[in-house]
């Protein structure tokens, strides 16, 4: 397969997974807003806006809804926005269009043509409801269509990467705004988890075993070890001749960020959670960054130059 | 400026949000203005929106075979936090002293030897249950779940309509219609402090397995269903799920050793507790109706035995019977030693001497109940009957003088409505819900609030064509958060994120759509890809 293509591939698995989980946490954390009477609003805006690597106003502004929303869910031109997710998932797939099947391309390109008609909603819930679906669309389609090949193991790939990613930026909003924050049902619900963790522990739900679900769990697919464990398992896809004492980049940062979480005794990752988060975004950041330079690699620089006309 | 309220008629009860000379009442100043602000046509809009709300979850009822959202209204009820205050302590009072006699009527009887109840009351209730007597329950609780039934009357004041502590339902509506509204209204719960009612499956939870009986550690806690065509399904499934228990149909469960048993397929699982939401009659074939399919054979011998819980108790419904509701004042002072915080709407107890023939010659100015109906079924309303309704009635009265009480029609209190013309006033009542877990009766803030659609209809059941409302209260303190993590706060950081990674080449080609939007920005971002990719 192209290089380039394979890279398409990965990150509309990323972009299409970004889209679904920012969805998810904006969802919840405007849902505590309306809820929660007692919810710092100022506070929670910007602990969340800081995790999602967003530049934050001055002291003095206060910010709200309606700027976390046109930040992270309405710009259609930032990648790491909801809108711009989408846009981006779109346009790569467009490059890869003679590989991945046309049932795909139809509902990445229906969601695009679908935005506009969508943004701004009266109710930013229908907003993420209908990305949400869109995703799970998407989702449902590669599923249901994708050969398991390198094709399938790229786009999954990314998924899992960005799913980690994202569920540790989750978990970060949870420690940095300490009691103003949300609680860790709230984290579950945006997850998707909490009925899944409901019925694990059948309701006898503690802060540790929230926290222990969002991190280990090995059945729930949003966990981040389960996530980070499926982006192994497609990168050992991707190449199953291991060379016998040298692992790959890539697996080498995912397999070190997973046993750090795994065989250590919760709490204490627990005591140290924004820096454990930390480090799993970072080791994501160097495992997309490993699966660019072994795989994607672009040697030649195009740069394109608009027409004035 | 002409708004929505302009043309709301006054009515013959009082209002809760306007009162006809001053104006919005101080709890609904908010309310009230941020719907005088919407057109007639948004206020549609955002009604539509809570009906596809509804659709789409499913909080729907059978209506002739037909599957209609149930109906929630756009406007909500509000009770400021210092009304709440009474009613609250009101509510949990009533719940233990009929805690208190469910456990003296189903023991030692005291009440009767001293003379507060007649014996003929308890022993001629339908709903007192031979079978229930000498049946402990584990910490001492019987009505783990109830809802007392309230009304406003033309003054305003909180009066008890109905106990309901067999199985009463309609907390699944307070927990829907909370999330609903806040989707539909987000500016109002911005800008009031209404108390959540998320905690409510919860607190359920913990008394459930607060009653498991002793002995067992880490009990199981199942809710038993009738099944799938129960017209209340939908509620026994939302608190399963928010519980995180399994919920159960009859057929599930057996009984073996002693104990209630689950058929799983890991084989079977023992149950500690069962939150029933099926009737005592059909609860078990072998001490009930022998026909029932909807119960588990040999249920009450495992209850009698101690080894499960039935949550709420069987036999309950003695204490929910109507003649024993005229009662409940001087039981609320006998077992408690307090004067009734609130007060009883005035009841006609037909046996008595010259009741009967007051009522009778009264008949239509009156509501006439049966004692152990619910739901508002065999309820006659005296004005708005035929007189071959009330000769019917008369005749059944003199037959049966035990079988029924007489209320003066009290002017529910009314709370403006959309209805087909616009807002109008329609009469509501409030179900508060009370959590009994045996140290503690937690009532929920808030409560089912109930209305009935039909101009100047005063019963409100949903069997009965009602909606409801969204109950908000307002204020009260803060909840206490764990010192633990407010101790642990860490300052938002300013610019070490880890920074959101994006494809190269997007990167690329949004610079190129940026350079292009500046040249002009009035030009379609579609035709700017296409020179990006092609």
């Amino acid at each position: 397969m192209l290089s380039r293509i394979a890279e398409s591939l990965f990150w509309i698995g990323r972009y299409v997974e970004r889209a679904d989980d920012t969805a998810r946490l904006l969802d919840v954390h405007l849902q505590i807003l309306l809820e929660d009477p007692w919810a710092e609003e100022d506070l929670a805006c910007r602990s969340l806006l800081s995790v999602m690597d967003r530049r934050l106003p001055a002291q003095g502004a206060a910010i709200g809804r309606v700027e976390v929303l046109d930040l992270l869910a309405y710009d259609r031109f930032s990648p790491s926005s909801i809108a711009g997710a989408l846009v981006s998932a779109r346009e790569n797939a467009r490059r890869a269009r003679e590989v991945i099947s046309t049932e795909l391309w139809e509902s990445l390109n229906a969601t695009w043509n679908q935005l506009p008609s969508h943004m701004r909603p009266a109710r930013p819930h229908d907003y993420f409801t209908w990305v949400r679906e869109r995703a799970a669309v998407v989702a449902g389609v590669v599923d249901a269509t994708a050969s398991r090949d390198d094709t399938w193991a790229f786009m999954v790939l990314g998924r899992s990467i960005e799913r980690a990613d994202m569920t540790a930026r989750l978990l970060t909003t949870r420690a940095l705004a300490g009691s103003g924050g949300p609680g860790w049902t709230t984290l579950l619900r945006s997850c998707g988890a909490h009925e899944a963790f409901l019925r694990t522990y059948r309701g006898a739900a503690s802060d540790e075993r929230a926290a222990g679900f969002l991190l280990l769990d090995r059945l729930f697919p949003r966990s981040i070890v389960f996530a980070l464990n499926q982006a192994e398992a497609c990168l050992a896809a991707l190449e199953p001749v291991a060379d016998r004492a040298i692992v790959d980049d890539a697996r080498r940062h995912i397999g070190l960020v997973r046993t750090n979480l795994e065989y250590r005794p919760l709490i204490d990752v627990l005591d140290a959670l924004p820096r454990e988060m930390e480090q799993v975004q970072r080791a994501c950041a160097a495992a997309s960054d490993a699966v660019r330079g072994r795989y994607f690699p672009s040697a030649l620089t195009t740069t394109w130059v608009g027409e004035n006309l | 400026m002409a708004d929505l309220f302009d043309d709301y008629p006054a009515g013959v009860a009082w209002d809760e949000m306007l009162d006809p000379a001053t104006g919005p009442r101080a709890a609904y100043k908010h309310v009230h203005a941020a719907l005088a602000q919407l057109s007639a046509g948004e206020l549609r809009a955002r009604a539509d929106a809570l009906a596809r709300t509804y659709l789409t979850q499913g909080v729907t009822f059978d209506f002739a075979g037909e599957e209609r959202p149930f109906p929630l209204d756009v406007v909500p009820r509000v009770l400021a936090g210092d009304e709440w205050e009474h009613v609250a302590p009101g509510v949990a009072q009533r719940v233990r002293a009929l805690e208190a006699f469910l456990a003296d009527v189903y023991g030692p009887q005291r009440v009767v030897a001293d003379g507060v109840l007649p014996r003929s009351v308890v022993v001629s209730s339908t709903n007192y249950c031979r079978a229930a007597r000498g049946i402990t329950p584990p910490n001492g609780v019987r009505v783990h779940v109830s809802g007392i039934d309230l009304i406003r009357d033309s003054l305003g004041g909180w009066r008890v309509l109905e106990d309901n502590v067999r199985v009463p339902s309609g907390v699944s509506y307070v927990l829907s219609n909370r999330r609903a509204m806040a989707q539909t209204f987000p500016e109002l719960f911005a800008a009031l402090r209404i108390r959540p009612v998320s905690d409510y499956p919860r607190r359920l939870l913990a008394a459930l397995t607060a009653a498991a009986p002793a002995g067992v550690d880490d009990p199981t806690v199942v809710v038993l269903t009738p099944g799938v065509y129960n017209s209340a399904y939908f509620e026994h499934s939302l608190l399963a799920r928010t519980m995180g228990v399994e919920l159960v149909e009859g057929r599930d469960l057996f009984c073996a050793q002693g104990r209630v048993w689950m058929r799983t397929t890991q084989g079977r699982r023992r149950v500690d507790v069962i939150y029933r939401r099926v009737d005592d009659d059909f609860l078990d074939p072998v001490t009930f109706r022998a026909d029932s399919l909807l119960g588990s054979p040999g249920l009450m011998t495992c209850a009698r035995n101690g080894t499960v819980t039935i949550a709420n108790a069987v036999g309950n419904g003695v204490a929910d019977d109507k003649l024993v509701y005229t009662y409940v004042p001087d039981l609320i002072r006998y077992y408690l030693g307090e004067e009734p915080i609130l007060a009883n709407v005035d009841t006609w107890r037909l046996e008595e001497p010259g009741s009967l023939e007051e009522v009778l010659d009264r008949l239509d100015e009156l509501v006439v109940k049966p004692v152990d109906g619910s739901g508002g079924k065999g309820l006659v309303v005296g004005p708005a009957a035929t007189r071959a309704e009330l000769d019917a009635l008369r005749s059944r009265l003199v037959e049966d003088p035990r079988g029924w009480i007489a209320q003066p029609v009290v002017q529910l209190s009314t709370v403006p409505t959309l209805v087909e013309d616009g807002l109008r006033p329609r009469h509501t009542d409030l179900r508060p819900f009370a959590v009994n877990d045996g140290d503690d009766v937690w009532v929920l803030p808030g409560g089912l609030t109930r209305v009935a659609l039909p101009e100047g209809r005063l019963v409100v059941n949903s069997s009965q064509g009602g909606g409801s409302k969204d109950t908000w209260v307002l204020g009260g303190a803060p909840p206490r958060r764990e010192p633990a993590t407010a101790a642990v706060h860490h300052p938002v950081p300013v610019g070490n994120a880890v920074p959101i990674d994006a494809n190269p080449q997007d990167i690329r080609a949004h610079v190129m759509q940026q350079q292009q939007t500046l040249d002009g920005p009035v030009r379609a971002s579609s035709s700017d890809q296409e020179v990006v990719t092609c």
